[in-house]
């Protein structure tokens, strides 16, 4: 996918005018556009379009889809986003970010396509190439007992039916509706509701996303850093770590989501399912034996007047099987930044997810502020935050916390982190760049932001670098 | 009946490929118009007698055309089918019905359980043609157990495998295999193709069911029928009176009806589906069709082909008329060694009309005519000449097309 420089300019300015009026205007992406843009307005399309997407996300989990308030603050924030609905390819690296992506686009139709206009619905499905024509009262009559007893979306009271659209679309084009009978079939053509009109061009706009996502695979994101070093799995460092190092670790040498996870085990005695899993993967991989692990968790799970046996019974299983010695044994390995920004957010209750994603900006403050971070030091991690680069505010606080100008790695791993933090502090003298400076003063906060945005660009782009030369050998299967 | 002795059929297709087979029907149903070029291979009907008259086929499929000499198995295909376009077929054979029918088991079939395949026909093909909107369906006998249905619509030919699997799940309501007790249930809305197969099994259901089939006959029929009612109507005590009283009654008829009364005082106190459910669930367990969605999915799956010759039983697969369905007779479908005999009898009887060898076949062979034997009732029938015609322009054959190839 390519714009010229001119062109994408002349775009931009189409999306501003079209959001000052209604944003009700639907793609289905049939053609993509076919100019040539550069890699940097290419990333940042991606990334306004991907802000627009975790909008998307946001309000999913915070509201019930479909009904007010999700609705209008969905509409508000594709006004404020001044988005422009041009792009819709972008690349993929792995299979968690394709299908992320994939549910945030079709969330975003279902909601577009719920505000679209009665009158505007028809035109939308020409240009779709959909082939539907709602049917005249006449007909609808003439078959209601036939398409009533035919469509479960309709509930039967006489209200619905009389303000249900009914379309008539060749069966083929309805495979999902006619296959289970789920829809009234008469001389070839599909009588469908418009309630499941959706679920067809939702089945539409899935597969040809899909297969654009498909085609355009070999563009690497560069919203993400993407995962190219060790994964953390092998246990090289088995058996270097004490349980007792565990709690001054935590707050010297843990990525903040870790420390956040050990904080709350600590406090509660206990964790759910999903920090059990982050956490205890994590411990691993930074040299936890499996008797080390069940002694820790056990131990703590005491402390919250567990009883031994039921530990014994429900957690020391699982346990095992985390490390391979159970079921499968799949020797599960610890979760990378990509997958816990992605996936399984953390709902009420839950500790686990990445702090820089999933915190609210007032509460990650206040844990900076707690865990001593500058103040400056923590508005640079907050402007970060709002740009949607976690990882790179992650490095910002390991810098803080190291006392470093530069972190000198591209994070992507909570192990990575922790293994970074203990070369600086053994003192490693073969680290790639000057970064102990233990005597730094405090930079003005200005030059700081500069200085950092600059360098956080830097890391971008070098991890795109490392990312594109490895490009080839990544995908050659 | 005449015998059928499978060693005699390369004689007997050897006549039957120069004297009866219908070539000008076949090649007709087998080119649509000029669009769309069924057989590449064949400039024109005369190359495609040529051709079989020389091979001989015992077996035709369609899909790809295989002919096989019997001596040599050489494959030989004939025509460069596009694999794209295949029309929609359907296969429907009496063995899926084993665990419901009582007279017949695996490759036997009878005048009691061939009604099956009446229901099957009428029910399938008014969805075809009603639901679906299909125009051109032609049902063939196919020579021992079963039936198939060829549609050769047009659009239909360029149907995905993933629509014509969609085709096969809407046809289906029969689920599950030897270790399912209850095959079908229905849910709350009756969907209208549920409830017009329903229709139509109702006008067989009495003679094929509770007389010949006789399915609540004795204990252990009865006790089958019973497997199918649902706990909650049997647990309060119905069904062991049910299992004390059927004795009581003389034949399937009555018990059904006691049956009925049963099922219905129970239905109305827990009433979670429609009324009639049960009784329908019984029904389409005991009639309703069953495809092999294999055969219908796959664009490149092989049938046999209309007028070939059932290798096991000698028979010709012939085309069924949709107007006399409950007429057709599987036993009285002519073998190729009667047709054979048929035929010498003609020539007998016409002897010194024979003329010499070099007359061409065809004309040798309207003289002596299959239009005498026995299969001629069935390919002259109006029934099958505009249905052959209708699939496209008559007898003008596509200027362009490719040659023949022999593997």
């Amino acid at each position: 996918m390519q714009f010229s420089r001119a062109n994408w300019k002349r775009l931009r300015l189409t999306g501003d005018q079209r959001n000052v009026c209604y944003p009700h205007s639907l793609q289905f992406y049939l053609e993509p556009p076919s100019e040539s843009i550069s890699l940097i307005e290419f990333e940042s399309l991606a990334i306004d379009r991907v802000k627009l997407l975790k909008a998307v996300e946001n309000l999913g989990v915070s509201y019930v889809k479909g009904a007010e308030p999700y609705q209008s603050k969905l509409e508000s924030e594709i006004r404020r986003l001044k988005f422009s609905f041009r792009v819709s390819k972008s690349g993929k690296e792995i299979e968690d970010l394709r299908r992320w992506f994939i549910q945030q686009e079709m969330d975003l139709l279902r909601f577009r396509f719920s505000i679209l206009p009665k009158d505007k619905i028809q035109n939308f499905l020409k240009d779709s190439h959909l082939h539907f024509e709602a049917i005249s009262d006449d007909e609808k009559k003439l078959r209601e007992p036939e398409i009533l007893a035919s469509s479960p979306s309709l509930s039967g009271s006489k209200t619905d039916w009389e303000s249900e659209s009914v379309y008539k679309i060749p069966f083929a084009d309805a495979l999902d509706l006619f296959r289970g009978r789920k829809v009234y079939l008469e001389s070839g053509f599909a009588y469908v509701p418009l309630k499941d009109i959706v679920a067809i061009v939702l089945n539409e706009f899935r597969a040809k996303l899909s297969k654009a996502l498909a085609v355009s695979r070999k563009i690497r994101p560069l919203y993400f850093h993407s995962y190219t070093g060790q994964d953390y799995s092998t246990q090289k460092n088995a058996g270097k770590i004490s349980l007792d190092q565990i709690d001054s670790l935590s707050t010297r040498s843990f990525p903040p989501c870790m420390r956040q996870l050990h904080k709350a085990l600590r406090e509660n005695h206990h964790l759910r399912h999903g920090g059990r899993m982050q956490y205890g993967l994590f411990l691993k991989g930074i040299g936890l034996t499996l008797e080390q692990a069940l002694q820790f968790w056990k131990q703590e799970f005491i402390r919250g007047k567990m009883d031994p046996d039921k530990f014994d019974k429900g957690y020391s299983y699982n346990i095992r099987h985390s490390f391979g010695k159970e079921g499968k044994r799949t020797d599960y390995t610890p979760f990378s930044c990509m997958k816990i920004i992605l996936t399984n957010p953390p709902s009420q209750g839950d500790y686990h997810g990445c702090p820089f994603r999933h915190s609210d900006q007032e509460l990650l403050k206040q844990k900076l502020q707690s865990y001593k971070i500058s103040p400056g030091g923590i508005h640079q991690i907050l402007d970060l935050v709002k740009g949607t680069h976690y990882q790179v505010a992650c490095q910002k606080y390991f810098e803080m916390i190291h006392n470093v100008d530069d972190c000198g790695f591209s994070l992507s791993h909570p192990n990575q982190f922790f293994f970074e933090s203990q070369r600086i502090l053994s003192g490693n003298k073969d680290i790639r760049k000057e970064s102990i400076q233990p005597e730094t003063p405090q930079p003005k906060p200005g030059v700081q932001k500069a200085k950092d945005a600059s360098s956080a660009l830097a890391c971008l782009n070098s991890s795109l670098e490392m990312d594109m030369e490895g490009l080839e050998d990544y995908f050659s299967e | 009946m005449e015998t059928f002795d499978p060693a005699e059929l390369p004689e007997l297709l050897k006549l039957y490929y120069r004297r009866l087979f219908p070539y000008a029907q076949y090649y007709r149903w087998l080119n649509y118009d000029d669009i769309y070029i069924r057989y590449q291979s064949f400039n024109n009907q005369s190359e495609l007698e040529k051709e079989m008259q020389k091979m001989n086929p015992y077996k035709i499929d369609i899909g790809a055309v295989y002919s096989h000499r019997p001596n040599q198995h050489n494959t030989v295909k004939l025509g460069a089918f596009q694999a794209q376009e295949k029309e929609l077929v359907f296969d429907i054979d009496m063995t899926d019905y084993d665990d419901v029918r009582r007279c017949c088991s695996s490759a036997d079939i009878c005048s009691k359980c061939w009604t099956l395949m009446t229901m099957a026909i009428r029910i399938i093909d008014r969805a075809l043609k009603e639901d679906f909107g299909f125009k051109h369906r032609l049902w063939v006998y196919s020579g021992r157990r079963g039936v198939h249905c060829w549609v050769c619509d047009e659009s239909v030919r360029k149907l995905s495998s993933a629509v014509r699997s969609g085709i096969v799940e809407y046809l289906s309501l029969v689920k599950g295999g030897q270790d399912v007790k209850k095959k079908v249930h229905l849910s709350e809305k009756i969907h209208p193709f549920v409830s017009k197969s329903i229709n139509i099994i109702k006008k067989y259901f009495q003679e094929y069911a509770l007389v010949d089939q006789d399915i609540l006959e004795n204990k252990e029929s009865w006790d089958k029928i019973l497997a199918l009612v649902p706990e909650n109507i049997l647990s309060q005590g119905h069904f062991y009176t049910l299992q004390q009283n059927f004795p009581k009654y003389h034949n399937s008829l009555q018990r059904w009806e006691y049956l009925m009364k049963a099922i219905s005082l129970q239905d109305s106190t827990k009433n979670d589906k429609c009324g009639p459910c049960l009784e329908w669930e019984i029904m389409l367990q005991y009639c309703f069709p069953r495809l092999d969605i294999n055969v219908s999915k796959g664009i490149n799956h092989l049938l046999k082909s209309p007028f070939s010759v059932h290798p096991k039983t000698g028979r010709i697969s012939v085309p069924i008329d949709l107007q006399k369905v409950e007429q057709f007779d599987p036993f009285t479908v002519p073998t190729i060694s009667s047709l054979c005999r048929e035929l010498d009898a003609i020539s007998i009887n016409d002897e010194g009309k024979e003329g010499n060898e070099a007359e061409s076949d065809t004309k040798r062979r309207t003289r002596v005519s299959y239009k005498k034997s026995s299969v001629s009732p069935i390919i002259n029938s109006p029934w099958i000449q505009p249905r052959m015609d209708q699939s496209g322009k008559l007898i003008n054959l596509p200027a362009n097309r490719s040659q023949i190839f022999i593997y």
